[in-house]
């Protein structure tokens, strides 16, 4: 197992590596760093303290060393909307999504999996022809018009709660629920053909065929194994409800990352949009690397593979 | 998970013919947008760029209207039915488009990972692990506020998108293939790599690569017309769906009409694509078994 964790943390480091150097080279390839970082009226004297402080008059290799101890030490800068540190701008809206995605990722946990496992159970009924048509259908809707859509009964029809902001809980749900529906649709489908490939295992038959109850076989035995694939796929949903984050917070004027960046990007704060982007990247890279310490504590063929069981 | 026949996509169109309810309609709706994309100026009935601010919000003949604007109009007077077949066009040619460079790329690469190995492999493989563990979007993002929005940056950006997929599948499918007798074989004739690559094990592989295709599709649909609400993907003058929902998006209240219909042509689309692609699927696996 520990062979096989260094092997992944080497991986997460090297994708870190890789988006810190892509940020570097795409910011030296457009343009001078100095006139796209600062204000267009930024004094002479300003842009020469910039260049100085980010090694701009020295060679790329000795540029790109001082870029990593930049941003190793955290100076990144500040933003040009409001001169305001990057860091303060992004990290105040990084509650905010967190809130929403986390809400989110249980949501569709919640309504996804159970769904699944029915179907699984119930396999060419019309109950699982039902629940998977509605699956294909959540899955091929962009998460902004669910958003839409539900904006349009919930707050404009029926006028039960507001359409964007976020003011207190109510705020909170149609997002949330955007999140859960969109997500739960695809993972409702992972779900069943997991059980199914499970449920289709000699050991399953063994069990029925010596009595033992059904459901216990399904949480004891068929469940346990299918959750292996489930867990990885759960990674996949998180990276998933971080992209949306972009659309959905847009949708409801969520003042998050996603909604953030998408400002930032439209007003070309590229010291914002720099940031952001590493930050979304180390927590994506933390998360996979969560799904994987998981994926191995799931699976004995990989827990136990330092005992030469592999 | 070889596929040792080629005439395998043969039978797959003949067999055709049973093919449930759904899956005909979703081809009949596949058809339908194909030729919305070759032919909406031709179809269109007004010049979609037409406004006229006394017919501002006209409702369309379902709710009343007149059916000179079958589906009304936005709120520039524009009518939607003309605007909706030139965006559908333009949805649909980036969609093409970028699918097209994204196999190419991705299989080209897999290829190339696959036939040299070593760090040749371990490089390309790096980058598709760290190209899929952060989400497209924010990366498209990220290149759009670097670049700015160029249609060409944008169909090269989409086109991108999931490479990786490709790259791994194709990958994977090659050197399994390698083991096989019949590459051995074409090899021990001398025949260079590239002609055993293109000529022998491509069409061998080629089954899954278009169900990846099928997969993907819907998802750069999403992806352009996503961006596009943004405001970062496709620029007024040209329209797509993308863009028309985000400009109906501000009169839900008084014009739900205008993020409905893109809404439900974007939604079709890609419902259609991934039925007909798990149709598709299942036809591979049946001749699998």
């Amino acid at each position: 197992m520990s062979r096989f964790l260094a092997n992944r943390l080497l991986r997460a480091l090297i994708t870190l590596f890789l988006t810190v150097t892509f940020v570097f080279i795409v910011l030296r390839f457009s343009g001078d760093p100095a006139e796209q970082m600062l204000s267009p009226d930024a004094t002479p004297e300003a842009m020469q303290a910039f260049r100085e402080r980010w090694g701009l008059d020295r060679s790329i290799l000795e540029q790109y060393l001082f870029y990593v101890r930049n941003i190793a030490s955290g100076e990144f800068g500040f933003s040009y909307a409001n001169g305001r540190p990057v860091i303060d701008v992004v990290t105040e809206r990084i509650p905010k999504t967190l809130i929403l995605t986390g809400a989110g990722l249980v949501t569709l946990i919640l309504i996804g999996v159970p769904a699944g496992i029915a179907a699984a159970l119930r396999r060419n009924t019309a109950a699982d022809r039902i629940t998977m048509s509605l699956a294909v259908g959540g899955y091929s809707i962009p998460s902004f018009l669910l958003g839409l859509a539900l904006i349009y009964v919930f707050a404009v029809e029926l006028r039960w709660l507001p359409s964007s902001g976020s003011g207190d809980w109510r705020h909170a749900v149609l997002p949330i629920a955007t999140y859960g529906l969109a997500g739960a649709a695809g993972i409702a489908r992972f779900t069943r053909s997991a059980m199914i490939e499970v449920l289709d295992q000699p050991y399953i038959r063994a069990a029925k065929a010596a009595g033992i109850a059904p459901i216990e076989i399904v949480f004891r035995h068929a469940l346990p194994n299918a959750s292996i694939p489930i867990v990885t796929m759960l990674g996949f949903n998180v990276a998933g409800l971080l992209g949306g984050a972009v659309l959905v917070e847009t949708v409801f004027a969520w003042p998050g990352l996603g909604s953030g960046f998408v400002r930032a990007v439209s007003q070309g704060d590229l010291a914002v949009v720099q940031f952001m982007v590493l930050i979304f990247t180390a927590f994506m890279v933390s998360v996979n690397f969560t799904v994987d310490v998981l994926y191995a504590v799931l699976n004995p063929r990989i827990r136990l593979s330092d005992h030469g069981a592999h | 998970m070889a596929l040792t026949s080629l005439p395998g996509a043969l039978r797959l169109s003949t067999s055709g013919m049973r093919s449930p309810l759904s899956i005909r309609l979703a081809m009949l709706w596949l058809v339908a947008v194909l030729a919305i994309g070759i032919f909406a100026p031709l179809l269109a009935p007004h010049d979609y760029l037409h406004q006229s601010p006394l017919e501002r919000f006209l409702q369309p003949w379902f709710l009343g209207g007149t059916p000179t604007h079958l589906f009304g109009t936005d709120y520039l007077g524009r009518d939607v039915l003309s605007n909706l077949l030139m965006a559908t066009r333009t949805s649909l040619v980036v969609a093409i488009l970028g699918s097209l460079i994204c196999a190419l790329l991705g299989t080209a690469l897999g290829f190339t990972a696959a036939h040299f190995g070593g760090t040749v492999d371990n490089l390309i493989m790096g980058f598709s692990d760290a190209m899929a563990s952060v989400p497209f979007i924010i990366f498209a993002l990220a290149v759009l506020a670097f670049f700015g929005s160029d249609p060409l940056i944008f169909i090269g950006l989409v086109g991108v998108a999931s490479w990786e997929r490709y790259a791994r599948l194709t990958r994977g499918l090659v050197l399994d293939a390698a083991t096989n007798g019949y590459a051995e074989a074409v090899r021990i004739t001398g025949a260079a790599p590239l002609r055993i690559y293109l000529r022998h094990i491509l069409p061998n592989i080629i089954g899954p690569l278009v169900v990846q295709l099928t997969i993907n599709f819907p998802e750069i649909i999403l992806l352009e017309s996503g961006l596009s609400f943004l405001g970062l993907g496709i620029q007024p003058p040209l329209t797509s769906l993308g863009l028309m929902v985000a400009e109906g998006r501000d009169y839900v209240a008084i014009a739900w009409w205008l993020c409905a219909l893109p809404g439900i042509v974007i939604l079709l689309t890609t419902l259609a694509v991934s039925l007909a692609g798990d149709h598709l699927r299942d036809r591979f696996d049946a001749r699998l078994r």
